[in-house]
Protein backbone atom coordinates (compact mmCIF):
# COMPACT_ATOMS: atom_id res chain seq x y z
CA UNK A 1 0.00 0.00 0.00
CA UNK A 2 1.40 3.41 -0.92
CA UNK A 3 1.35 6.10 1.71
CA UNK A 4 -1.30 8.00 -0.25
CA UNK A 5 -3.60 5.00 -0.38
CA UNK A 6 -2.94 4.31 3.24
CA UNK A 7 -3.86 7.88 4.11
CA UNK A 8 -7.16 7.49 2.29
CA UNK A 9 -7.92 4.24 4.03
CA UNK A 10 -6.78 5.91 7.21
CA UNK A 11 -9.42 8.58 6.78
CA UNK A 12 -12.08 5.99 6.05
CA UNK A 13 -10.98 4.02 9.04
CA UNK A 14 -10.78 6.88 11.49
CA UNK A 15 -13.83 5.03 12.71
CA UNK A 16 -16.01 7.42 10.66
CA UNK A 17 -15.84 10.59 12.72
CA UNK A 18 -13.83 12.09 15.52
CA UNK A 19 -16.62 11.71 18.02
CA UNK A 20 -16.95 7.99 17.34
CA UNK A 21 -13.24 7.64 17.94
CA UNK A 22 -13.53 9.55 21.21
CA UNK A 23 -16.32 7.20 22.21
CA UNK A 24 -14.18 4.15 21.40
CA UNK A 25 -11.28 5.65 23.33
CA UNK A 26 -13.35 6.19 26.45
CA UNK A 27 -14.97 2.77 26.20
CA UNK A 28 -11.53 1.15 26.14
CA UNK A 29 -9.95 3.27 28.83
CA UNK A 30 -13.08 3.69 30.99
CA UNK A 31 -12.56 0.85 33.48
CA UNK A 32 -8.89 1.72 33.98
CA UNK A 33 -9.70 5.41 34.33
CA UNK A 34 -12.36 4.83 36.99
CA UNK A 35 -10.04 2.49 38.91
CA UNK A 36 -7.08 4.90 38.73
CA UNK A 37 -9.32 7.61 40.14
CA UNK A 38 -10.67 5.37 42.90
CA UNK A 39 -7.43 3.58 43.78
CA UNK A 40 -4.80 6.28 43.21
CA UNK A 41 -5.96 9.84 42.69
CA UNK A 42 -8.76 10.07 45.27
CA UNK A 43 -6.79 8.21 47.98
CA UNK A 44 -3.90 10.62 47.47
CA UNK A 45 -6.31 13.51 48.04
CA UNK A 46 -7.71 11.66 51.06
CA UNK A 47 -4.25 11.25 52.62
CA UNK A 48 -3.56 14.97 52.20
CA UNK A 49 -6.94 15.78 53.78
CA UNK A 50 -6.60 13.31 56.67
CA UNK A 51 -3.13 14.67 57.41
CA UNK A 52 -4.77 17.98 58.30
CA UNK A 53 -7.06 16.41 60.93
CA UNK A 54 -6.72 14.85 64.37
CA UNK A 55 -8.66 11.74 63.32
CA UNK A 56 -8.14 8.44 65.14
CA UNK A 57 -9.04 5.35 63.12
CA UNK A 58 -12.60 4.35 64.03
CA UNK A 59 -13.44 7.61 65.81
CA UNK A 60 -16.78 9.18 64.91
CA UNK A 61 -15.57 12.74 65.11
CA UNK A 62 -12.57 14.63 63.87
CA UNK A 63 -11.53 18.23 63.63
CA UNK A 64 -9.45 20.16 61.18
CA UNK A 65 -6.16 21.11 62.75
CA UNK A 66 -4.27 22.48 59.74
CA UNK A 67 -0.53 21.91 59.84
CA UNK A 68 -0.52 20.94 63.53
CA UNK A 69 0.35 17.31 62.74
CA UNK A 70 3.41 18.45 60.84
CA UNK A 71 4.61 20.75 63.62
CA UNK A 72 4.18 17.99 66.19
CA UNK A 73 6.03 15.61 63.86
CA UNK A 74 9.02 17.92 63.93
CA UNK A 75 8.95 17.99 67.72
CA UNK A 76 8.35 14.25 68.12
CA UNK A 77 11.53 12.41 69.17
CA UNK A 78 10.23 9.14 67.68
CA UNK A 79 9.67 10.76 64.28
CA UNK A 80 13.02 12.52 64.41
CA UNK A 81 14.58 9.16 65.18
CA UNK A 82 12.74 7.70 62.18
CA UNK A 83 14.05 10.43 59.88
CA UNK A 84 17.56 10.17 61.28
CA UNK A 85 17.60 6.36 61.06
CA UNK A 86 16.25 6.38 57.51
CA UNK A 87 18.96 8.85 56.49
CA UNK A 88 21.70 6.93 58.32
CA UNK A 89 20.53 3.62 56.88
CA UNK A 90 20.42 5.10 53.36
CA UNK A 91 23.87 6.65 53.79
CA UNK A 92 25.20 3.17 54.52
CA UNK A 93 23.18 1.18 51.96
CA UNK A 94 23.49 3.52 48.98
CA UNK A 95 27.29 3.98 48.78
CA UNK A 96 28.01 0.31 49.53
CA UNK A 97 25.45 -0.84 46.95
CA UNK A 98 26.90 1.52 44.35
CA UNK A 99 30.54 0.67 44.97
CA UNK A 100 29.94 -3.08 45.15
CA UNK A 101 27.52 -3.05 42.21
CA UNK A 102 29.95 -1.12 40.02
CA UNK A 103 33.00 -3.19 41.03
CA UNK A 104 31.19 -6.45 40.40
CA UNK A 105 29.84 -5.20 37.07
CA UNK A 106 33.36 -4.22 35.95
CA UNK A 107 34.71 -7.56 37.10
CA UNK A 108 31.98 -9.57 35.36
CA UNK A 109 32.40 -7.57 32.12
CA UNK A 110 36.21 -7.94 32.23
CA UNK A 111 36.02 -11.61 31.21
CA UNK A 112 33.97 -13.61 28.78
CA UNK A 113 33.23 -16.74 30.82
CA UNK A 114 30.30 -17.38 33.18
CA UNK A 115 28.92 -13.85 32.82
CA UNK A 116 25.26 -14.91 32.99
CA UNK A 117 25.94 -17.21 35.92
CA UNK A 118 27.61 -14.53 38.06
CA UNK A 119 24.94 -12.01 37.16
CA UNK A 120 22.20 -14.44 38.16
CA UNK A 121 23.59 -15.45 41.56
CA UNK A 122 24.24 -11.84 42.57
CA UNK A 123 20.75 -10.89 41.41
CA UNK A 124 18.95 -13.65 43.30
CA UNK A 125 18.27 -11.79 46.60
CA UNK A 126 16.57 -8.97 44.70
CA UNK A 127 13.70 -11.21 43.61
CA UNK A 128 13.15 -13.40 46.65
CA UNK A 129 10.69 -12.67 49.45
CA UNK A 130 12.53 -10.31 51.80
CA UNK A 131 10.12 -11.27 54.58
CA UNK A 132 11.08 -14.95 54.29
CA UNK A 133 14.77 -14.18 53.91
CA UNK A 134 14.65 -11.83 56.92
CA UNK A 135 13.72 -14.88 58.99
CA UNK A 136 16.82 -16.60 57.63
CA UNK A 137 18.94 -13.54 58.44
CA UNK A 138 17.62 -13.70 61.99
CA UNK A 139 19.03 -17.22 62.18
CA UNK A 140 22.34 -16.14 60.63
CA UNK A 141 22.60 -13.39 63.24
CA UNK A 142 21.40 -15.52 66.15
CA UNK A 143 23.68 -14.66 69.11
CA UNK A 144 24.59 -18.27 69.97
CA UNK A 145 23.85 -20.58 67.05
CA UNK A 146 24.08 -18.03 64.21
CA UNK A 147 26.62 -18.58 61.46
CA UNK A 148 27.90 -14.99 61.70
CA UNK A 149 28.93 -15.24 65.33
CA UNK A 150 30.33 -18.75 64.81
CA UNK A 151 32.55 -17.56 61.98
CA UNK A 152 33.54 -14.36 63.77
CA UNK A 153 34.46 -16.30 66.91
CA UNK A 154 36.47 -18.81 64.89
CA UNK A 155 38.60 -16.11 63.26
CA UNK A 156 38.89 -14.04 66.45
CA UNK A 157 36.55 -11.17 65.54
CA UNK A 158 34.19 -9.71 68.16
CA UNK A 159 30.73 -11.29 68.35
CA UNK A 160 27.53 -9.46 69.26
CA UNK A 161 23.79 -9.72 69.55
CA UNK A 162 23.65 -7.76 66.33
CA UNK A 163 19.92 -7.04 66.08
CA UNK A 164 19.52 -6.12 69.75
CA UNK A 165 22.41 -3.67 70.09
CA UNK A 166 21.66 0.03 69.68
CA UNK A 167 24.88 0.64 67.80
CA UNK A 168 24.87 -2.52 65.68
CA UNK A 169 21.25 -2.71 64.57
CA UNK A 170 21.33 -0.08 61.80
CA UNK A 171 24.63 -1.22 60.26
CA UNK A 172 23.44 -4.82 60.22
CA UNK A 173 20.11 -3.82 58.61
CA UNK A 174 22.19 -1.88 56.08
CA UNK A 175 24.14 -5.05 55.31
CA UNK A 176 20.87 -6.85 54.61
CA UNK A 177 19.59 -3.91 52.55
CA UNK A 178 22.79 -3.86 50.50
CA UNK A 179 22.61 -7.63 50.04
CA UNK A 180 19.13 -7.19 48.61
CA UNK A 181 19.68 -4.18 46.33
CA UNK A 182 23.12 -5.15 45.06
CA UNK A 183 21.76 -7.22 42.17
CA UNK A 184 19.68 -4.32 40.84
CA UNK A 185 22.65 -1.93 40.86
CA UNK A 186 24.81 -4.61 39.24
CA UNK A 187 22.38 -5.19 36.38
CA UNK A 188 21.93 -1.45 35.75
CA UNK A 189 25.71 -0.94 35.68
CA UNK A 190 26.15 -3.91 33.32
CA UNK A 191 23.64 -2.30 30.95
CA UNK A 192 25.55 0.97 31.26
CA UNK A 193 28.84 -0.73 30.43
CA UNK A 194 27.37 -2.37 27.34
CA UNK A 195 26.22 1.03 26.11
CA UNK A 196 29.73 2.53 26.04
CA UNK A 197 30.73 2.76 22.36
CA UNK A 198 33.82 0.79 21.37
CA UNK A 199 35.04 3.92 19.50
CA UNK A 200 35.83 5.59 22.80
CA UNK A 201 38.16 2.74 23.78
CA UNK A 202 39.74 2.74 20.32
CA UNK A 203 40.33 6.50 20.55
CA UNK A 204 41.88 6.11 24.00
CA UNK A 205 44.04 3.33 22.58
CA UNK A 206 45.38 5.63 19.86
CA UNK A 207 46.06 8.30 22.47
CA UNK A 208 48.24 5.79 24.26
CA UNK A 209 45.85 4.99 27.09
CA UNK A 210 45.94 1.23 26.63
CA UNK A 211 46.45 0.05 30.23
CA UNK A 212 43.49 -1.39 32.12
CA UNK A 213 43.56 1.41 34.70
CA UNK A 214 43.96 4.15 32.08
CA UNK A 215 40.97 2.85 30.15
CA UNK A 216 38.97 2.69 33.39
CA UNK A 217 39.94 6.19 34.46
CA UNK A 218 39.69 7.90 31.08
CA UNK A 219 36.81 6.10 29.38
CA UNK A 220 34.76 3.70 31.51
CA UNK A 221 34.13 5.71 34.67
CA UNK A 222 33.39 9.06 32.97
CA UNK A 223 31.02 7.31 30.57
CA UNK A 224 29.23 5.69 33.50
CA UNK A 225 28.63 8.96 35.36
CA UNK A 226 25.02 9.43 34.20
CA UNK A 227 24.18 5.76 34.84
CA UNK A 228 25.70 6.05 38.30
CA UNK A 229 23.53 9.03 39.15
CA UNK A 230 20.52 7.09 37.95
CA UNK A 231 21.43 4.01 40.04
CA UNK A 232 22.07 6.30 43.00
CA UNK A 233 18.51 7.62 42.87
CA UNK A 234 16.88 4.23 42.28
CA UNK A 235 18.76 2.65 45.20
CA UNK A 236 18.04 5.65 47.45
CA UNK A 237 14.32 5.32 46.69
CA UNK A 238 14.49 1.66 47.72
CA UNK A 239 16.45 2.43 50.87
CA UNK A 240 13.90 5.06 51.93
CA UNK A 241 11.12 2.50 51.50
CA UNK A 242 12.69 -0.12 53.81
CA UNK A 243 9.97 -1.87 55.79
CA UNK A 244 9.96 -5.67 55.70
CA UNK A 245 13.29 -6.18 57.47
CA UNK A 246 12.26 -3.83 60.28
CA UNK A 247 8.85 -5.40 60.72
CA UNK A 248 10.26 -8.92 60.79
CA UNK A 249 13.59 -8.39 62.58
CA UNK A 250 13.46 -5.46 64.97
CA UNK A 251 10.02 -3.79 65.14
CA UNK A 252 11.95 -0.56 65.31
CA UNK A 253 13.94 -1.65 68.37
CA UNK A 254 15.91 -1.67 70.53
CA UNK A 255 14.13 1.46 71.77
CA UNK A 256 13.62 3.46 68.60
CA UNK A 257 17.08 2.65 67.26
CA UNK A 258 15.79 1.13 64.00
CA UNK A 259 12.49 2.92 63.43
CA UNK A 260 12.40 4.18 59.84
CA UNK A 261 9.88 6.25 57.89
CA UNK A 262 7.59 3.52 56.61
CA UNK A 263 7.69 1.66 59.89
CA UNK A 264 6.76 4.88 61.73
CA UNK A 265 3.92 5.36 59.24
CA UNK A 266 2.73 1.80 59.85
CA UNK A 267 3.00 2.07 63.64
CA UNK A 268 1.20 5.40 63.98
CA UNK A 269 -1.55 4.61 61.48
CA UNK A 270 -2.27 0.96 62.12
CA UNK A 271 -1.00 0.10 65.59
CA UNK A 272 -1.56 3.32 67.53
CA UNK A 273 -4.49 4.33 65.27
CA UNK A 274 -3.31 7.95 65.28
CA UNK A 275 -4.55 8.18 61.75
CA UNK A 276 -4.16 11.91 61.12
CA UNK A 277 -0.63 11.76 62.43
CA UNK A 278 0.18 8.68 60.36
CA UNK A 279 -1.19 10.40 57.25
CA UNK A 280 1.16 13.31 57.92
CA UNK A 281 4.08 10.86 57.88
CA UNK A 282 2.73 9.47 54.61
CA UNK A 283 2.77 12.99 53.16
CA UNK A 284 6.39 13.50 54.25
CA UNK A 285 7.29 10.19 52.64
CA UNK A 286 5.43 11.12 49.45
CA UNK A 287 7.24 14.46 49.22
CA UNK A 288 10.63 12.75 49.53
CA UNK A 289 9.72 10.16 46.90
CA UNK A 290 8.44 12.81 44.47
CA UNK A 291 11.59 14.88 44.95
CA UNK A 292 13.79 11.88 44.17
CA UNK A 293 11.63 10.84 41.21
CA UNK A 294 11.76 14.36 39.75
CA UNK A 295 15.52 14.24 40.02
CA UNK A 296 15.45 10.84 38.32
CA UNK A 297 13.33 12.18 35.44
CA UNK A 298 15.84 15.02 34.97
CA UNK A 299 18.73 12.58 34.85
CA UNK A 300 16.92 10.45 32.26
CA UNK A 301 16.08 13.51 30.16
CA UNK A 302 19.60 14.91 30.26
CA UNK A 303 20.89 11.49 29.23
CA UNK A 304 18.47 11.48 26.33
CA UNK A 305 19.49 14.94 25.12
CA UNK A 306 23.27 14.50 25.56
CA UNK A 307 23.97 10.93 24.52
CA UNK B 1 49.03 -7.65 28.25
CA UNK B 2 51.05 -10.81 28.09
CA UNK B 3 49.36 -14.17 27.94
CA UNK B 4 50.40 -15.01 31.49
CA UNK B 5 48.91 -11.84 32.86
CA UNK B 6 45.67 -12.51 30.99
CA UNK B 7 45.38 -15.97 32.51
CA UNK B 8 46.21 -14.59 35.93
CA UNK B 9 43.60 -11.82 35.58
CA UNK B 10 41.02 -14.43 34.57
CA UNK B 11 41.79 -16.58 37.60
CA UNK B 12 41.61 -13.59 39.95
CA UNK B 13 38.27 -12.59 38.39
CA UNK B 14 36.80 -16.02 39.07
CA UNK B 15 38.17 -16.16 42.61
CA UNK B 16 36.67 -12.78 43.55
CA UNK B 17 33.32 -13.40 41.88
CA UNK B 18 32.99 -16.87 43.37
CA UNK B 19 33.73 -15.41 46.81
CA UNK B 20 31.22 -12.57 46.55
CA UNK B 21 28.75 -14.96 44.93
CA UNK B 22 29.04 -17.38 47.85
CA UNK B 23 28.58 -14.54 50.33
CA UNK B 24 25.44 -13.42 48.50
CA UNK B 25 24.14 -16.98 48.38
CA UNK B 26 25.14 -17.76 52.00
CA UNK B 27 21.67 -17.03 53.46
CA UNK B 28 20.07 -19.36 50.91
CA UNK B 29 22.61 -22.12 51.52
CA UNK B 30 22.27 -21.72 55.31
CA UNK B 31 18.48 -21.84 55.02
CA UNK B 32 18.48 -25.09 53.07
CA UNK B 33 21.22 -26.55 55.27
CA UNK B 34 19.28 -25.91 58.50
CA UNK B 35 16.09 -27.25 56.94
CA UNK B 36 17.81 -30.65 56.61
CA UNK B 37 19.14 -30.89 60.17
CA UNK B 38 17.69 -32.31 63.41
CA UNK B 39 17.37 -29.86 66.38
CA UNK B 40 20.40 -31.28 68.18
CA UNK B 41 22.71 -30.43 65.29
CA UNK B 42 21.49 -26.83 65.07
CA UNK B 43 22.91 -26.14 68.48
CA UNK B 44 26.25 -27.85 67.98
CA UNK B 45 29.08 -25.38 67.68
CA UNK B 46 30.74 -27.01 64.69
CA UNK B 47 29.33 -25.85 61.41
CA UNK B 48 28.69 -28.37 58.68
CA UNK B 49 26.83 -27.86 55.46
CA UNK B 50 25.17 -31.26 55.42
CA UNK B 51 23.57 -32.94 58.43
CA UNK B 52 25.06 -35.99 60.17
CA UNK B 53 21.56 -37.34 60.60
CA UNK B 54 19.18 -36.36 57.84
CA UNK B 55 16.07 -34.76 59.20
CA UNK B 56 14.66 -33.30 56.00
CA UNK B 57 11.52 -35.43 55.88
CA UNK B 58 10.61 -34.56 59.48
CA UNK B 59 11.25 -30.82 59.04
CA UNK B 60 9.40 -30.47 55.74
CA UNK B 61 6.51 -32.62 56.97
CA UNK B 62 6.19 -30.44 60.03
CA UNK B 63 6.41 -27.25 57.97
CA UNK B 64 3.62 -28.53 55.76
CA UNK B 65 1.38 -29.74 58.57
CA UNK B 66 2.06 -27.67 61.72
CA UNK B 67 1.44 -24.41 59.85
CA UNK B 68 -1.04 -24.10 57.02
CA UNK B 69 1.85 -23.65 54.60
CA UNK B 70 0.10 -25.31 51.64
CA UNK B 71 -2.77 -22.91 52.33
CA UNK B 72 -0.40 -19.89 52.21
CA UNK B 73 1.07 -21.08 48.92
CA UNK B 74 -2.38 -21.69 47.45
CA UNK B 75 -3.46 -18.22 48.63
CA UNK B 76 -0.38 -16.81 46.93
CA UNK B 77 -1.25 -18.54 43.67
CA UNK B 78 -4.89 -17.43 43.82
CA UNK B 79 -4.09 -13.82 44.69
CA UNK B 80 -1.21 -13.43 42.21
CA UNK B 81 -3.17 -15.06 39.38
CA UNK B 82 -6.29 -12.98 40.02
CA UNK B 83 -4.30 -9.75 40.23
CA UNK B 84 -2.35 -10.45 37.04
CA UNK B 85 -5.40 -11.53 35.07
CA UNK B 86 -7.43 -8.48 36.08
CA UNK B 87 -4.48 -6.16 35.50
CA UNK B 88 -4.07 -7.38 31.94
CA UNK B 89 -7.82 -7.29 31.22
CA UNK B 90 -8.04 -3.72 32.49
CA UNK B 91 -4.67 -2.29 31.43
CA UNK B 92 -4.34 -3.63 27.88
CA UNK B 93 -7.39 -1.83 26.41
CA UNK B 94 -6.39 1.33 28.29
CA UNK B 95 -2.85 1.12 26.92
CA UNK B 96 -4.23 0.59 23.42
CA UNK B 97 -6.47 3.64 23.73
CA UNK B 98 -3.55 5.75 24.93
CA UNK B 99 -1.24 4.48 22.18
CA UNK B 100 -3.45 4.31 19.13
CA UNK B 101 -6.71 6.20 19.53
CA UNK B 102 -7.04 9.95 19.40
CA UNK B 103 -9.62 11.32 21.78
CA UNK B 104 -10.13 14.44 23.84
CA UNK B 105 -8.58 14.21 27.29
CA UNK B 106 -6.04 11.55 26.36
CA UNK B 107 -3.09 13.59 27.62
CA UNK B 108 -4.83 14.32 30.91
CA UNK B 109 -5.54 10.62 31.45
CA UNK B 110 -1.97 9.70 30.58
CA UNK B 111 -0.87 12.31 33.13
CA UNK B 112 -2.95 10.51 35.75
CA UNK B 113 -1.28 7.22 34.83
CA UNK B 114 2.11 8.86 35.38
CA UNK B 115 0.98 10.22 38.75
CA UNK B 116 -0.19 6.73 39.70
CA UNK B 117 3.20 5.40 38.65
CA UNK B 118 4.91 7.83 40.98
CA UNK B 119 2.91 7.30 44.17
CA UNK B 120 4.28 4.57 46.45
CA UNK B 121 1.63 2.13 47.49
CA UNK B 122 2.33 2.55 51.21
CA UNK B 123 1.21 6.18 51.04
CA UNK B 124 -2.22 5.07 49.85
CA UNK B 125 -2.56 2.23 52.35
CA UNK B 126 -4.71 4.13 54.82
CA UNK B 127 -7.46 5.37 52.48
CA UNK B 128 -7.44 2.02 50.68
CA UNK B 129 -7.88 0.22 53.99
CA UNK B 130 -10.86 2.41 54.78
CA UNK B 131 -12.24 1.76 51.30
CA UNK B 132 -11.93 -2.00 51.83
CA UNK B 133 -13.68 -1.59 55.17
CA UNK B 134 -16.57 0.30 53.55
CA UNK B 135 -16.84 -2.36 50.89
CA UNK B 136 -16.91 -4.99 53.64
CA UNK B 137 -14.10 -6.98 52.06
CA UNK B 138 -11.48 -6.86 54.85
CA UNK B 139 -10.01 -10.28 55.57
CA UNK B 140 -11.00 -11.75 52.21
CA UNK B 141 -9.17 -12.43 48.94
CA UNK B 142 -10.94 -9.39 47.52
CA UNK B 143 -9.05 -7.06 49.88
CA UNK B 144 -5.75 -8.54 48.72
CA UNK B 145 -6.66 -8.22 45.06
CA UNK B 146 -8.84 -5.14 44.60
CA UNK B 147 -6.29 -2.31 45.24
CA UNK B 148 -4.00 -3.76 42.56
CA UNK B 149 -6.41 -4.52 39.71
CA UNK B 150 -5.20 -1.51 37.78
CA UNK B 151 -1.45 -1.08 37.37
CA UNK B 152 -0.14 2.28 36.12
CA UNK B 153 3.15 0.51 35.39
CA UNK B 154 1.29 -2.07 33.28
CA UNK B 155 -0.50 0.63 31.29
CA UNK B 156 2.74 2.55 30.84
CA UNK B 157 4.77 -0.46 29.69
CA UNK B 158 2.12 -1.82 27.32
CA UNK B 159 1.46 1.62 25.87
CA UNK B 160 5.15 1.93 25.02
CA UNK B 161 5.06 -1.39 23.15
CA UNK B 162 1.72 -0.72 21.46
CA UNK B 163 2.97 2.64 20.17
CA UNK B 164 5.72 0.91 18.23
CA UNK B 165 3.29 -1.39 16.39
CA UNK B 166 2.59 0.08 12.90
CA UNK B 167 -0.83 1.65 12.35
CA UNK B 168 -1.18 -0.24 9.07
CA UNK B 169 -1.64 -3.47 10.97
CA UNK B 170 -4.51 -1.96 12.92
CA UNK B 171 -6.09 -0.57 9.75
CA UNK B 172 -5.89 -3.97 8.09
CA UNK B 173 -7.54 -5.53 11.12
CA UNK B 174 -10.35 -2.97 11.01
CA UNK B 175 -10.85 -3.72 7.31
CA UNK B 176 -11.16 -7.36 8.27
CA UNK B 177 -13.98 -6.32 10.55
CA UNK B 178 -12.26 -6.79 13.91
CA UNK B 179 -13.68 -4.77 16.76
CA UNK B 180 -11.39 -2.48 18.73
CA UNK B 181 -11.41 -4.89 21.65
CA UNK B 182 -10.51 -7.87 19.50
CA UNK B 183 -7.66 -5.82 18.02
CA UNK B 184 -6.32 -5.52 21.57
CA UNK B 185 -6.60 -9.23 22.36
CA UNK B 186 -5.79 -10.77 19.00
CA UNK B 187 -3.19 -8.38 17.64
CA UNK B 188 -1.70 -5.93 20.14
CA UNK B 189 -1.13 -8.32 23.06
CA UNK B 190 0.30 -11.24 21.04
CA UNK B 191 2.64 -8.80 19.27
CA UNK B 192 3.80 -7.39 22.61
CA UNK B 193 4.56 -10.70 24.27
CA UNK B 194 7.92 -9.54 25.70
CA UNK B 195 6.21 -6.65 27.49
CA UNK B 196 3.43 -8.92 28.74
CA UNK B 197 5.95 -11.42 30.12
CA UNK B 198 8.07 -8.70 31.74
CA UNK B 199 5.00 -7.17 33.33
CA UNK B 200 3.72 -10.56 34.51
CA UNK B 201 7.01 -11.27 36.25
CA UNK B 202 7.04 -7.88 37.99
CA UNK B 203 3.44 -8.33 39.08
CA UNK B 204 3.72 -11.89 40.38
CA UNK B 205 7.07 -11.37 42.11
CA UNK B 206 5.95 -8.21 43.89
CA UNK B 207 2.65 -9.66 45.12
CA UNK B 208 4.09 -13.04 46.12
CA UNK B 209 6.69 -11.15 48.18
CA UNK B 210 4.50 -8.32 49.50
CA UNK B 211 4.22 -8.04 53.26
CA UNK B 212 2.95 -4.50 53.90
CA UNK B 213 -0.55 -4.66 52.42
CA UNK B 214 -1.45 -8.23 53.51
CA UNK B 215 -0.35 -7.30 57.03
CA UNK B 216 -3.02 -4.58 57.08
CA UNK B 217 -6.00 -6.36 55.59
CA UNK B 218 -5.69 -10.03 56.53
CA UNK B 219 -5.99 -11.37 60.06
CA UNK B 220 -6.76 -15.04 59.64
CA UNK B 221 -4.42 -17.63 58.23
CA UNK B 222 -7.06 -18.74 55.72
CA UNK B 223 -6.24 -15.80 53.46
CA UNK B 224 -2.59 -15.09 54.21
CA UNK B 225 -0.27 -15.00 51.20
CA UNK B 226 3.14 -16.73 51.55
CA UNK B 227 5.25 -13.85 52.89
CA UNK B 228 2.82 -12.88 55.63
CA UNK B 229 2.15 -16.55 56.32
CA UNK B 230 5.78 -17.45 56.93
CA UNK B 231 6.27 -14.38 59.16
CA UNK B 232 3.22 -15.38 61.20
CA UNK B 233 4.58 -18.93 61.38
CA UNK B 234 7.88 -17.54 62.68
CA UNK B 235 6.14 -15.45 65.34
CA UNK B 236 3.94 -18.32 66.50
CA UNK B 237 5.10 -21.11 68.80
CA UNK B 238 6.88 -22.70 65.84
CA UNK B 239 9.29 -19.76 65.99
CA UNK B 240 11.86 -21.65 68.03
CA UNK B 241 11.52 -24.80 65.99
CA UNK B 242 14.17 -23.70 63.54
CA UNK B 243 14.34 -26.76 61.29
CA UNK B 244 10.68 -26.65 60.21
CA UNK B 245 10.83 -22.84 60.06
CA UNK B 246 13.74 -22.96 57.61
CA UNK B 247 11.94 -25.68 55.66
CA UNK B 248 8.92 -23.36 55.47
CA UNK B 249 11.05 -20.43 54.30
CA UNK B 250 12.63 -22.67 51.66
CA UNK B 251 9.20 -23.68 50.38
CA UNK B 252 8.02 -20.05 50.22
CA UNK B 253 11.11 -18.92 48.32
CA UNK B 254 11.51 -21.98 46.08
CA UNK B 255 8.80 -21.45 43.41
CA UNK B 256 10.11 -18.07 42.28
CA UNK B 257 13.77 -19.13 42.55
CA UNK B 258 13.06 -22.12 40.31
CA UNK B 259 11.25 -19.91 37.79
CA UNK B 260 14.13 -17.43 38.00
CA UNK B 261 16.76 -19.98 37.05
CA UNK B 262 14.51 -21.32 34.29
CA UNK B 263 14.04 -17.86 32.74
CA UNK B 264 16.87 -15.73 34.12
CA UNK B 265 17.07 -13.21 31.33
CA UNK B 266 13.30 -12.50 31.42
CA UNK B 267 13.35 -12.07 35.18
CA UNK B 268 16.34 -9.78 35.26
CA UNK B 269 15.18 -7.55 32.39
CA UNK B 270 11.58 -7.46 33.63
CA UNK B 271 12.35 -6.74 37.27
CA UNK B 272 14.93 -4.11 36.37
CA UNK B 273 12.39 -2.32 34.20
CA UNK B 274 9.83 -2.65 36.99
CA UNK B 275 12.06 -1.09 39.60
CA UNK B 276 13.26 1.89 37.59
CA UNK B 277 9.95 2.59 35.79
Amino acid sequence: MTSEQSATVDRQLRIDTGSAETLAGYALIGPALVLILVLFILPTGAVLAIAATDWHLGAKTLSFIGAANFTSLLADPAFRAALFNTAAYSLMVVPSTLVLGLSLALLIESGKTLRAFYRAIHFLPFMTSLAAMAIVWEMLLHPTIGLVNQVFAAVGLPTANWLRGESTVLPILAVIGTWQSLGLALVLFLAGLKAIPQDLYDAADIDGADGVLDRLRLVTLPSLAPVSLFVLIVVTLRAFAAFDIIQVLTRGGPGDASVMLLYALYRESFEYFRTGYGAAIAVVFLVIVIALATLQARVVNSRASHP
Amino acid sequence: MTLHMKILAGVVRHIILLTTGSLVLAPFIWMVSLSLKPPAELFSSSFTLLPEHWFAVENYTKALTAAPLPRFMLNGVIVCAAILLLQIIICAPAAYALAKIRFAGREVIFGMVLIGLLIPHQVLALPLLILCYWLGILNTYAALIFPFVVSPFGIFLLRQFFTSIPDDIIHAARLDGLSELSIVWRIMLPMSLPAVIAFSIVSVVSHWNDLFWPLLVVQTQDFMPPSLGIVTFANAEAGNDYGPLMAGATLVVAPLVICFFAAQRWFIDGLTAGSVK
